[in-house]
């Protein structure tokens, strides 16, 4: 096998060294009645071509661009991603290393990961950004632990236009803690409706997605004063759909204390939803709460310019049971590949690329409402919105899977209040044609 | 870490098993860690205070100091109510390394019951009780 | 004298992204618009964020020029106790990357997705028969989040017999995550000392385990690098308190095909698909944390589980006592895919993998015994702990002993880790390194030891050889500096 180096003389030599006679002598700690008594039931080993022609045969069978055309976001985005990012990705040097325990040997994580936090900090519009979490909803779900902590209050409310995806692992992680999680209802905009929210001196934090689950653009700066109305109360904006901040306001300038979400559009393939991106930001007064690893600016013995990794005493490996979360091994690498995504775009770049998306997403909302479709939210969106098709769609949808197009996703099985609402999605690379003929099959 | 004759261990204040020192200003106790705990913990970087108006026991947790890799709690020697923290720690924790008696102070409280303080050890008590 | 791997070299400096480039460029070929442009109302729009506007070249050099300050696996050897930094193989790259998969979106109608069903349903098969365990959820994304599915899963059984027990056993030689994946789940963690011969002692467990413990959290091998040799019994002595047993897998580098879970009394298990199957951990990973468990513990798996029904394999949600989700959709599916991909190309070679990293740990414990002190003398598992006790009269620690090593042109070893032993080396080989890498390593360090008792400064001073020497870790902490 090429990835053991041994030779039978190695293998000899070192028995021998060892003092003992066969591989098998090297395991006597295991006591008899624990040992294995079948051998393993694998499948015999592939060569490299053996395995390239049965890995290749299986990804054909999932349907991706160019052969079909897909019309679903809903977390999970369809964005170009630069060459450049592929390729520097693929620098062994970063995927190939630990965690920078070793600071010294690990400068060139450690500066990638600290421009990460920079440039998230400057895209969310907080002071301060950890090195990644592990996706969107898991971002979620510490953001309110930790305003928990923080307030010592054991109420979250939640908007039902968070992610359901998200909502569902908020509910697991809070099952054995005992806080209860409130959820606030959706208004005929589409929008988290929040009139009924009282007692807010009672809530450690109200947490709300923009762009919504529906696409809708919520209105933060009026959510947020009602919010701060109890000077203790933390506002947390999550996100699936980070390169909206291109365009829009960014969570901080609207009062956010938290922003949390998925930054999986940030240069990272879909990868059947993961590795995502768990990206964290947060102000600057809350940052010895904040889970996750931090990297921080420093000084050599010589007094160069170097980082480690810092604020330490938050951890699992030493407050241990009080540690801020039990997160080790986080997303490191798809961080590192959203700085440089974020590096490319640059500033210029990020604003035309957002604008791109909400054109695009404008152009088929449009193009739908003109024949005859109902959009029944009149509220702004980024990429992606909202349409209710006629009572037997389900056939039309089966039958335009069957001509290589996916029309968005059904609303239904998360919000039975909604029957025959779809969620349809349009990034930058959506062609035109693409959208002309979905409208056409959808009327035909 | 430094031998026991290295450290400073003033005569005007008291000593708890828990490393605290106390030092009564008229009606106030003030409270601070030890030169030996300071020294035992390496570099502060980080102190955690109550705020002003909390009250505590004798004994009961009210804070944390936290070096790089280590986080110590911080017990009352004697309880009662917060009435100052300082507030220099926070922008400036090596204070408590390096004037642990003085400029790294922690706490001013008002005392809940004056005989608590007879618990407290004396320079030579504490010494004893160090070389254990 | 054979001529060391570690030098010094041609090291460029680069700034940050942000004092580079010029305003109006960009490194991104953006397309064309064909649709009629739709402005967004005024009211919505901010200014964007502040990002520095860089040609693709600034943005290739700059990072090109960062990954020749890093140090990885395929750098040199990377001997990271209980991290397993096994050689990470090409090929499961290149399959990850296939369009296939990695375009794929995660809410396909399941009849579009049947590929990467198939990966993930036969991924389960192959770590159930190695584990021993019939039943895995690949959805926790790391070593951590298995654990917290694990505790997660403890709970809901519990809960299932109308029990809230609030506390949970944890070996001094555990993993150090394990005390916090245990308190987000409300279990108080009850230290267990290990015995002198470095392992779990069952009267130990037995004066402890009681009717409010959930259970107890086991690594095994554990963090010494030893067996735990009398697992059956302490497994017995929980499940008849009614706890359960859940084993932190990060070690099973060293028993696969040697040893079945399930027969040890193991209820839950978690895997690091970063450390065992050979998935790279990308300089903080992304990781992949599968937790396997017995038929008991089954119903309570997170959902979606992956079901083979007639020819076809399915997502389904129905299972009515499943804990939810703790990933947003499947998990980390790009690890996962390099995983399967790593065991069908190693097939039942897996256990030879066992036997050569214990091989490994076993030729470096014997061969660097009469330098270091050897806390616990018997024959270890994957990976050997030794300590800086006979170094320490020449006024020099574990921490110069590593920073030493690294001029070297190795990575340490875990450092003072576990806990259990003041001043710890611990050393994990794994099985992708030669006899050769370890003789050069062996070599090093004998040097080092010798320079320890000529030049103490040399390790004091260390590392000489890198990008940055020692950082002012006090500075970074007091003055948090996290963004720039």
């Amino acid at each position: 096998m090429r990835y053991l180096p041994h030779t039978q003389e190695d293998i000899a030599d070192m028995l021998k060294t060892i003092g003992v006679d066969s591989l098998n002598d090297l395991f006597t700690t295991i006591p008899e009645d624990c040992r294995r008594k079948t051998d393993l039931k694998l499948p015999k080993a592939k060569t490299e071509w053996e395995l390239n022609h049965h890995m290749s045969g299986l990804a054909a069978q999932m349907a991706v661009c160019p052969d079909y055309t897909v019309f679903i976001g809903a977390g999970s985005y369809d964005h170009y991603i630069p060459e450049v990012v592929k390729q520097l990705l693929s620098r062994s040097e970063f995927y190939t290393a630990y965690t920078p325990y070793q600071p010294e040997m690990s400068q060139g994580t450690l500066q990638a990961i600290y421009e990460y936090q920079t440039l998230t900090t400057r895209l969310l519009g907080l002071d301060v950004a950890n090195a990644s979490m592990y996706d969107g909803a898991s971002s979620l779900a510490e953001a309110l632990l930790m305003s928990i902590r923080i307030t010592r209050r054991k109420k979250v409310a939640i908007s039902r236009l968070i992610h359901p995806l998200y909502r569902q692992v908020v509910r697991t992680y809070f099952a054995p803690t005992g806080f209860e999680v409130v959820e606030l209802p959706v208004s005929d905009s589409g929008q988290t409706d929040m009139t009924g929210l009282e007692d807010m001196e009672t809530f450690a934090c109200v947490a709300v997605q923009s762009p919504n689950y529906f696409g809708c653009i919520e209105n933060l700066a009026a959510f947020e004063e009602k919010i701060h109305s109890d000077s203790k109360t933390l506002f947390i904006v999550s996100f699936t759909e980070p390169l909206a901040y291109g365009v829009l306001k960014n969570p901080g300038s609207l009062g956010a204390d938290i922003a949390c979400g998925e930054g999986q559009s940030l240069g990272i393939p879909r990868s059947f939803g993961g590795p995502g991106l768990g990206m964290f930001a947060a102000k600057k007064g809350y940052m010895r709460n904040m889970p996750g690893r931090l990297v921080g600016q420093t000084l050599d013995i010589e007094g160069k310019r170097g980082f480690v990794l810092t604020l330490s005493t938050r951890e699992q490996h030493i407050r241990r049971e009080k540690a801020t979360s039990n997160i080790c091994s986080n997303q490191g690498l798809c961080a590192t590949a959203a700085a440089m995504y974020m590096a490319t775009l640059g500033g210029t770049g990020i604003r035309k690329l957002a604008a791109l998306n909400h054109d695009k997403a404008a152009y088929l909302q449009g193009l739908l409402k003109n024949a005859g479709f109902e959009i029944p939210f009149d509220t702004p969106v980024f990429n992606e919105f909202v349409v209710k098709f006629p009572k037997d769609f389900k056939k039309t949808y089966t039958n335009l899977l069957s001509k290589k197009i996916v029309p968005g996703l059904s609303l239904t099985p998360d919000y039975p209040e909604f029957p025959d609402h779809y969620l349809l999605c349009a990034t930058e690379t959506m062609d035109k044609a693409d959208m002309d003929l979905l409208v056409k099959e959808v009327t035909s | 870490m430094k031998e026991l004759s290295e450290l400073n261990f003033p005569d005007d204040v008291m000593y708890s098993d828990d490393h605290e020192w106390t030092k009564m200003e008229n009606d106030e106790a003030v409270i601070g860690i030890s030169d030996y705990a300071q020294d035992q913990l390496g570099d502060i970087v980080f102190v955690e205070l109550p705020q002003v108006g909390e009250t505590f026991e004798k004994g009961a947790e009210f804070g944390t100091v936290e070096s790089v890799k280590a986080v110590s709690e911080l017990f009352l020697p004697v309880g009662g109510e917060i009435i100052a923290v300082n507030d220099a720690l926070e922008d400036t924790p090596e204070l408590v390394n390096n004037e642990p008696y003085t400029g790294g102070w922690m706490l001013r409280i008002k005392l809940s019951d004056k005989s608590e303080l007879d618990q407290l050890m004396n320079k030579s008590a504490y010494l004893e009780s160090l070389k254990g | 004298m054979k001529e060391g791997v570690g030098t010094t070299g041609l090291i460029l400096n680069e700034p940050f992204l942000w004092e580079k480039g010029k305003k109006g460029r960009m490194g991104f070929s953006l397309p064309n618009n064909d649709v009629p442009s739709s402005p967004l109302v005024a009211e919505l729009l901010g200014e964007g964020p502040d990002f520095p506007d860089l040609s693709e070249v600034d943005v290739v050099r700059h990072y090109t020029r960062l990954s020749t300050w890093n140090f990885g696996v395929d750098s040199g050897m990377y001997p990271l106790g209980s991290c397993t930094m096994k050689y990470n193989p090409k090929t499961n790259e290149r399959q990850a990357s296939l369009p296939g998969l990695a375009q794929a979106h995660p809410l396909l109608p399941t009849e579009l997705a049947q590929g990467a069903l198939k990966i993930m349903f036969d991924l389960q098969e192959h770590l159930a028969e190695i584990t021993g365990l019939p039943a895995v959820s690949l959805q926790p994304a790391a070593g951590a989040q298995g654990e917290l599915t694990g505790m997660l899963l403890f709970y809901a059984f519990h809960m299932m017999n109308k029990e809230r027990r609030t506390k949970i056993l944890i070996p001094d030689t555990a993993h150090g995550t394990n005390p916090a994946s245990a308190a987000l789940c409300g279990f108080r963690s009850v230290p267990v000392a290990s015995n002198a011969q470095g392992v779990l002692a069952p009267d130990d467990v037995e004066a402890l385990m009681d009717e409010d413990t959930a259970g107890i959290m086991v690594t095994n091998p554990n963090t010494l690098g030893l067996f735990e040799e009398h697992i059956k019994q302490i497994s017995e002595i929980v499940h008849t308190k009614g706890g359960l047993v859940y084993a932190d897998g990060a070690n099973m580098n060293a028993v696969m095909g040697m040893v079945n879970m399930a027969d040890l009394g193991v209820d839950v298990l978690h895997l690091n698909l970063h450390k065992t199957f050979s998935t790279p951990h990308g300089g903080g990973g992304p990781g992949s944390g599968p937790v396997c468990v017995t038929k008991k513990l089954e119903p309570f798996l997170p959902v979606p589980r992956v079901m083979h029904v007639k020819n076809r394999y399915e997502l389904s949600y129905d299972f009515p006592e499943s804990i939810g989700k703790v990933h947003a959709f499947y998990g980390n599916f790009g690890i996962q895919i390099r995983a399967y991909s790593y065991i069908l190309s190693m097939g039942d070679q897996l256990k030879t993998a066992s036997q050569l990293a214990v091989l490994n740990a076993n030729y470096l414990k014997e061969s660097l015994r009469d330098i270091f002190h050897l806390p616990y003398d018997k024959p270890c598992m994957h990976e050997c702990v030794f300590t800086d006790k006979h170094q320490q009269a020449f006024k020099v620690s574990t921490l110069d002993i590593a920073k030493r090593l690294i001029d070297y042109g190795f990575h340490p070893p875990t450092i003072y880790f576990p806990l259990v032993v003041q001043g710890a080396l611990m050393m994990e080989p794994t099985e992708t390194e030669s006899k050769e890498n370890l003789d050069d390593f062996i070599e090093a360090l004998r040097q080092i030891v010798q320079e320890a008792k000529d030049n103490p400064e040399l390790l004091l001073q260390a590392p000489i050889k890198t990008k940055v020497r020692r950082l002012d870790e006090t500075m970074a902490a007091r003055k948090p500096c996290l963004a720039g």
